[in-house]
């Protein structure tokens, strides 16, 4: 956020500036307490956590159906949450089959589902990824090396209300040895965003 | 607090441009999707960006074919629309608004 004279960002900081003194100042919260709960939810909020959801999924038809059905739901089952001490945000787990291939995008700003994939790439929420996977995915899933068959149809997500999205990629073929934690070695943070295969 | 579309609903998008906050993209204005599922109730940010009362409204994923959208292409894109962006499809007059 810019602090820079007459920035847009400018009025905004130190209007958050502010609203933190008073909170402080009314003994709502204590002194760092934002910075403190800022700090331990980036720590926890990690891809690491939607490879998990992944892993145990291909593993667990039980637990993918929970998963598909209300994600919120099913993530205590891993320990995982969509709010880490904050506001539980609405989670939907859209699943890639033969025949559908889904990809997450937030044309209007940059939501992306934080917790479970950690901050977002920078090229989410350029302008360019925005305004074109709408479009064009199939070119820009091709910038990304990545070229689904003729036959699959692409569905887009746009996150412009409360929910965010997940993608659960399929299972790459000859990984029946595997147990859950080399199965979640497998899965890409691009994989959950839904421009990649895995 | 009722719904009033359901899954399968064919539905027509607002096509106002308003001047205050919304989250209706331009690209989906003016457009005939159907209703994948009820996503949750959320109070309409048009008002609340307004500083305006703003009651939990029904909040939908809503699917479009590309073609509809773009004029080309052979995907699909889905929004999360709120209720008051939507008009059932075909409705009673032209849906303006």
């Amino acid at each position: 956020m810019s602090d820079h004279h007459g920035g847009p960002g400018h009025g905004l900081a130190a209007r958050v500036r502010h609203v933190e003194a008073l909170l402080e100042q009314r003994g709502l919260i204590d002194s760092g307490e934002l910075d403190r709960a800022l700090e331990a939810y980036l720590t926890r909020a990690s891809p690491a956590n939607g490879a998990r959801l992944v892993a145990r999924a291909w593993l667990d038809e039980g637990f993918r159906s929970r998963l598909l059905a209300d994600a919120n739901a099913a993530l205590p089952e891993l320990g995982l949450s969509m709010g880490g001490g904050m506001q539980e945000q609405r989670l939907k787990v859209v699943a890639n089959t033969e025949a559908t291939h889904n990809v997450i995008v937030c044309t209007l700003c940059s939501c992306y589902p934080i917790a479970l994939l950690g901050p977002s790439p920078t090229w989410y929420k350029s302008e360019s990824y925005r305004s074109r996977v709408v479009r064009d995915p199939r070119g820009v899933l091709g910038e990304f090396g990545f070229a689904p068959g003729p036959d699959v149809e692409i569905v887009v997500w746009d996150s412009t209300a409360e929910s965010r999205y997940l993608v659960l990629p399929r299972r790459p073929a000859g990984t029946g040895e595997l147990g859950e934690a080399e199965l979640a070695a497998l899965v890409t943070r691009n994989g959950l965003i839904g421009v990649a295969a895995v | 607090m009722t719904e009033r579309f359901r899954a399968g609903d064919r539905v027509l998008t607002s096509r106002a441009d308003p001047l205050h906050h919304t989250r209706l993209p331009r690209y989906a204005r003016g457009a005939t999707g159907t209703v994948v599922e009820l996503e949750g109730r959320y109070p309409l940010p048009d008002d609340r960006s307004r500083g305006l009362p703003a009651a939990p409204e029904a909040v939908y994923a809503v699917r479009f074919s590309a073609a509809e959208l773009f004029g080309a292409g052979d995907h699909q894109v889905t929004l999360a629309l709120w209720e008051s962006y939507l008009r059932p499809f075909p409705g009673r007059g032209q849906a303006n608004e």
